[in-house]
């Protein structure tokens, strides 16, 4: 029976191409809509995991502090609530890494009479502390030791940023459940279409003896075919979008620290999952409406 | 209960069908027998489409009861409908074809909702196509064959699922004389192999032609068939 209700669901695909078609296409965008934003969402959240990984706050020192006093000033900070590692960076050590990084521009370097950068501490947080009130704590009470000329947390951008995230992430939410519900709706609609065109098909087919599964099963085979290709065709083209962006970003950009990405294969799986289901509970909620009335 | 109630096929007691404050049968108790050829027939309007609907629950009936192959007809569930009709073939005046589907689809269609195989399927509609001569043309598609070729397909699908009850509202009621005629001659053949046929018409000729019996309805009410029929 299965595949007699397959056939029939695949003749009938055939038979309406057009208004099938676009209901794959508004599957296909739902999908490109809604995935956009998840994508975006995975990305910037390994940017803000990477930041919270990273670095917490940079301590200068005066140029004049002595090099014994170093190891005590240290211990204090180390000591500071939150504070999970100090690491002592010497002025010739960060001299080092700067003529690295400049490469070919390290020449000039190379004409200045002395080291003008300064003896610093790199401090790491206690992951669980990292809240941007906490940063900004901890970064005043190690200025308030004397020998700190600075301090910095440069990815005090970053904390904005994720606090800019977080709000797209709300919205995000609300966005992919709107656009979700409203790619219901077209879809449900979009099969009324097909369904009403096909009255007088139904009608018949229950005055000649068929049950409503008979005539039901057909259409939600159909709804869930159209559901895959949609999905199938969203996602594609939603790679093919972010291929072409994202060879056109320098890779220097993001320091090679992390990689911009697309879906895991269970993600997309699941995207194609969610896109048949969208497909079939289109047909459920035109089909309880027509069966009705016929 | 007479002598004969015990091969009534259906039996109506005091069927009612209105619609709102009107009513368009009323107090209709019939016996049809296994094997009989029955005409209802009446005026336009007089309730002989409703009649048959109420057979094959197309309506409910507003009052009374109906019993169909024993099966009563005010209790039956809704998944058991499709059960009452696969026992009931009907002819429509208008065909009631599926336009997308081939000649062949249509009449399959009886059988696969019935859940036959599909070997037999093949077979079957074979055999019911060349009963009415149309086996040449089970790939068309309905809108290509004449009015004719279209009734007796409709025939055709009728029977398919070997009915014990055939339906035909108006079955002449869109035809030539000649197609009329062949429609006729099937109906009475299906009736002479053992199918009880009830026929909804107006078409004296038609009643002439096949000696069943008439049940005359006017204005809702059955009533004794005037002198010409």
């Amino acid at each position: 029976m299965i595949s007699l209700y397959f056939r029939h669901a695949l003749r009938d695909i055939g038979k309406n191409r057009f208004v099938n078609a676009v209901s794959i296409i508004t599957i296909a965008l739902s999908v490109i809509i809604t995935c956009s934003f998840i994508l975006f969402f995975i990305n910037t959240s390994d940017i803000l995991t990477l930041w919270k990984k990273g670095v917490g706050i940079m301590a200068y020192l005066y140029q004049d502090v002595p090099a014994e006093k170093i190891p005590e000033i240290q211990k204090k900070i180390g000591g500071l609530y939150s504070v999970e590692d100090v690491r002592f960076i010497s002025k010739e050590e960060a001299f080092d890494v700067l003529k690295q990084q400049m490469k070919r521009q390290s020449s000039l370097l190379e004409n200045l009479k002395e080291n003008p950068l300064p003896n610093a501490f790199e401090i790491r947080m206690i992951a669980s502390s990292q809240t941007w009130e906490k940063v900004e704590n901890l970064a005043s009470q190690i200025k308030s030791i004397p020998q700190i000329e600075e301090v910095e947390y440069g990815q005090r951008w970053l904390a904005r940023f994720s606090y800019i995230i977080n709000l797209f992430k709300l919205s995000g939410y609300v966005l992919g459940i709107l656009f979700s519900v409203a790619s219901v709706f077209i879809v449900a609609n979009t099969v009324r279409l097909v369904l009403y065109s096909r009255r007088d098909e139904i009608e018949i087919m229950r005055l000649v003896g068929a049950s409503d599964r008979f005539i039901k099963v057909p259409f939600y085979i159909e709804g869930i075919i159209l559901g895959a290709l949609g999905g199938i065709i969203g996602l594609i083209v939603l790679f093919i979008t972010f291929v072409s962006i994202t060879s056109n970003i320098d890779q220097s950009i993001t320091s090679g620290a992390f990689q911009i990405r697309f879906f895991s294969y269970t993600v997309m799986l699941i995207i194609l999952i969610s896109s048949m289901f969208v497909g079939w509970l289109g047909c459920f909620l035109s089909l309880k409406h027509i069966i009705k009335t016929v | 209960m007479n002598e004969n109630s015990e091969n009534s096929l259906i039996r109506m007691f005091h069927v009612y069908r209105r619609y709102g404050s009107k009513a368009a049968l009323f107090d209709i108790s019939l016996d049809i027998f296994k094997n009989e050829f029955i005409f209802i027939t009446g005026p336009s309007g007089a309730g002989k489409s409703t009649l048959l609907k109420l057979l094959y629950l197309g309506e409910p009936a507003s009052e009374g009861q109906i019993l169909v192959d024993g099966i009563n007809l005010s209790r039956i569930s809704r998944n058991r409908i499709p059960l009452l009709r696969r026992k009931i073939g009907i002819i429509f005046q208008n065909f009631k074809l599926i336009n997308s589907k081939t000649v062949f689809e249509n009449i399959a269609l009886v059988l696969e909702a019935a859940g036959k195989p599909r070997h037999f399927i093949q077979k079957k509609v074979a055999t019911v196509l060349r009963a009415v001569g149309m086996e040449d043309r089970q790939n068309s598609f309905p809108l290509s064959l004449s009015g004719g070729e279209q009734q007796r397909v409709a025939i055709a699908r009728a029977v398919a699922g070997d009915p014990i009850i055939i339906l035909a509202d108006e079955p002449t009621g869109s035809l030539d004389a000649e197609s009329a005629s062949q429609v006729t001659g099937l109906l009475k053949e299906f009736h002479i192999r053992g199918s009880t046929v009830i026929v909804a018409t107006h078409d004296k000729e038609f009643i002439r032609k096949l000696n069943g019996r008439t049940v005359y309805l006017k204005q809702g009410r059955i009533h004794p068939p005037p002198a010409l029929l």
